[in-house]
């Protein structure tokens, strides 16, 4: 009798013996784990983009969103509207409210250089991204746009350059003549152009990411020239413009339309409707992976801020009508 | 060049050489005339037809916007909003039909939408009357802000692929002409026969010359300046869509850029005082070709960004010396505190 009270007792002792045993199977690797979300917790990071509302930054931001909520430090946005103004007094209140990382979208090469200095003083560490100033701070996480100069310089030596039995003139369409992107590709255009005789620069102009400026100025360059060969431009959301001036024009298969840009779905559509003909991308998915790996490192760094100073050049990949998919065309949803 | 200014001229003005007087449109007209000339002589391709069609086409924009402009600030206000109206109702448009509704409706809501904004504007600065440059300014950021934060994600919408509408704004032409130039000009004559040729016109001419004295003269003026504001919010609109279709697609951005200053810009260089009640569409259309001369001219030459932007600097300076020494202030002139700015 007294057994068979016994009996369940013990039965149901020795299920949680073998429960607390199946705990014990395994290991926690609380020797990596601790540290890293530990150490992730409560941290503070704030972002300051050219501005929110397009592709890229849109991009960036929704897989920073997404890891931040996932590891528990706080990701806030300070978004100046393309104002360097705006940025600037954005900068100076993060340096009174001391995150622990400030991620900075430079407008330019000088604007914001001395308050990323002030930043890195204070013990904020800054990573920047794909748009850098002269000084070099914890992290770059962005294109190598000297690189993206040489690929689109390139491309369209291949199209206009010797032996290629056209007349060899191109347009330049430069950016804000003073940001990073602009100046850096711009080295890499006339070193190309200058070693091709074949080639002709007929105009070096800047359309400062304005598609209608872009247009404007596209029209009357192909007036001046009606033989023109090929354009190369800074970012596919401004030199979209020059592809519907072309188009308008007629000239779709004459004139060659290179350009750069994040890869998303809208510059994907555009090369589809034949107004941009290559867009070197730099792929912002993989631009936002890397900077999370970026925020994450600096985050549980014993360094101090300015002590180390890295650079990732994210790949980047070329998008033509032969190339575009679903797959390499990325949409925001998606990264949301 | 003429003596022919609307609304109200200083008597006494006229008084010493009558009939011919070197006007500000004069002189910003006579300077488009030499650039231009100087263009002609010294450029290959300038004088050709298709570059022509070129530059009136690359300030088309800015002249329709100009129109607008030009029809409030006669009547003595200002409207700070248009470029956001622009940008707004059609973004709004774009990103509507992306989602799949049909452009017809869209474009009914994005003009039910400039309306209502031009409505707003009018009836705040009509009835609670504030200040004009104040309301639209702020008019202007409410409009954007809420256009960012609920109509549209992206700040670039491309045109619907395809889309007859839009393939029909960006490509038709009439006698060769690119139906962005034939809307300026059809735009251009409906406002010039609006204040020239109805009851309409002849009231914001008296309103803008003395609101005051046109009120006691038993003219609607609140009414009237509500009508304004509608009509300069439709214009922004016709304007966006004519935009949207030229460079197949809208960029929201373009209300963080000067624009709005350079509409005001080819107005007042036009010779359309901001102290209201005089000038006309000729006005507009002369400030416009100034910078469209300059603009063309500079893009074949080749001039670099910042160089071009101290030349037209320098050129307008030059307009509005040239144009103070020739007429002085005067007491005319001078009671421009009478007015919102």
């Amino acid at each position: 009798m007294r057994l068979m009270k016994l009996l369940p007792a013990l039965v149901g002792a020795a299920f949680l013996a073998t429960a607390a045993h199946a705990e014990d199977k395994g290991l926690d690797n609380h020797v990596k784990l601790d540290p890293y979300y530990n150490g992730l917790k409560g941290k503070k990071v704030v972002f300051v983009p050219l501005a929110m509302g397009f592709d890229l930054t849109e991009g960036w931001a929704a897989i920073m969103k997404k890891q931040a909520a996932d590891l528990g430090y706080s990701f806030e946005i300070r978004d100046p509207n393309w104002s360097t103004d705006a940025g600037t007094r954005a900068i100076t209140a993060i340096i009174a409210e001391k995150p622990d990382l400030a991620i900075i979208h430079n407008p330019d090469l000088q604007s914001y250089a001395r308050l990323e200095q002030r930043m890195v003083q204070a013990g904020i560490k800054v990573l920047q991204v794909n748009l850098e100033t002269t000084n070099p701070t914890d992290y770059y996480v962005g294109a190598d746009w000297v690189k993206v100069g040489l690929i689109e310089a390139d491309a369209l030596v291949k199209k206009c350059g010797t032996g290629s039995g056209t007349s060899g003139k191109v347009a330049i369409l430069e950016g804000q003549p003073t940001a990073a992107s602009n100046l850096y590709e711009l080295y890499a255009y006339y070193k190309i152009f200058g070693a091709d005789p074949a080639i002709k620069i007929v105009a070096d102009q800047a359309a400062t990411y304005d598609p209608a400026k872009a247009r404007a100025i596209t029209e009357t360059v192909l007036q001046q020239h009606p033989d023109l060969c090929g354009i190369v431009g800074n970012w596919d959301n401004q030199d979209v413009g020059a592809g519907a001036a072309v188009q308008a024009a007629g000239k779709s298969d004459q004139v060659y339309i290179v350009t750069s840009g994040g890869g998303s779905k809208t510059g994907c559509d555009n090369i589809e409707k034949g107004l941009l003909d290559l867009i070197v991308s730099y792929d912002v998915p993989l631009q936002g992976d890397s900077l999370n790996q970026a925020i994450v490192q600096l985050l549980l760094s014993p360094a101090k801020a300015g002590e180390i100073q890295s650079t990732y050049f994210t790949p980047l990949t070329l998008q033509t009508k032969e190339t575009i998919s679903s797959r390499n065309c990325w949409t925001l949803d998606q990264l949301k | 060049m003429t003596s022919r200014e609307g609304g109200a001229e200083a008597p006494g003005r006229r008084a010493g050489r009558p009939g011919w007087k070197l006007t500000q449109e004069g002189v910003v007209f006579a300077l488009a005339v030499v650039l231009f000339a100087l263009f002609a002589l010294t450029l290959d391709k300038f004088l050709t037809a298709g570059n022509l069609v070129a530059l009136v086409r690359s300030v088309a924009i800015l002249g329709i916007l100009g129109l607008g402009m030009g029809l409030v600030v006669i009547g003595r206000g200002i409207d700070l909003a248009m470029v956001a109206t622009m940008v707004v109702s059609v973004s709004w448009i774009l990103a509507l039909s992306d989602t799949g509704m049909p452009l017809g409706t869209a474009l009914l809501i994005g003009f039910a939408f400039a309306v209502a904004v031009g409505f707003a504007s009018g009836i705040l600065i009509a009835y609670a009357t504030i200040p004009a440059i104040f309301t639209t300014l702020a008019m202007g950021l409410i409009v954007y802000g809420s256009g960012r934060a609920w109509l549209f994600q992206v700040d670039v919408q491309n045109t619907p692929a395809n889309s007859e509408f839009f393939n029909f704004l960006a490509q038709a032409t009439v006698l060769g002409i690119p139906m962005m130039i034939v809307a300026f000009a059809v735009l251009a004559v409906i406002v010039w026969a609006l204040l020239k040729w109805t009851r309409f016109g002849r009231f914001v001419y008296a309103t803008g010359d003395n609101p005051s004295a046109a009120r006691v003269a038993g003219i609607p003026t609140r009414y009237l300046m509500v009508a304004q504001y509608v009509i300069t919010a439709i214009i922004a609109y016709l304007a966006g869509l004519i935009m949207a279709a030229a460079n197949s697609g809208m960029s929201t951005r373009v209300y963080n850029s000067t624009m709005i200053y350079d509409v005001l810009l080819v107005v007042v260089l036009g010779g359309i005082g901001l102290s209201g009640g005089r000038g006309g569409v000729r006005n507009v259309l002369v400030g416009t070709l100034l910078v469209g001369v300059l603009l063309n001219g500079m893009t074949i030459f080749d001039i670099p960004y910042t160089q071009q932007n101290l030349i037209k600097s320098v050129i307008l300076l030059i307009a509005i010396v040239i144009d103070s020494i020739v007429n002085p202030r005067d007491e005319q002139t001078a009671q421009q505190e009478q007015g919102d700015i």
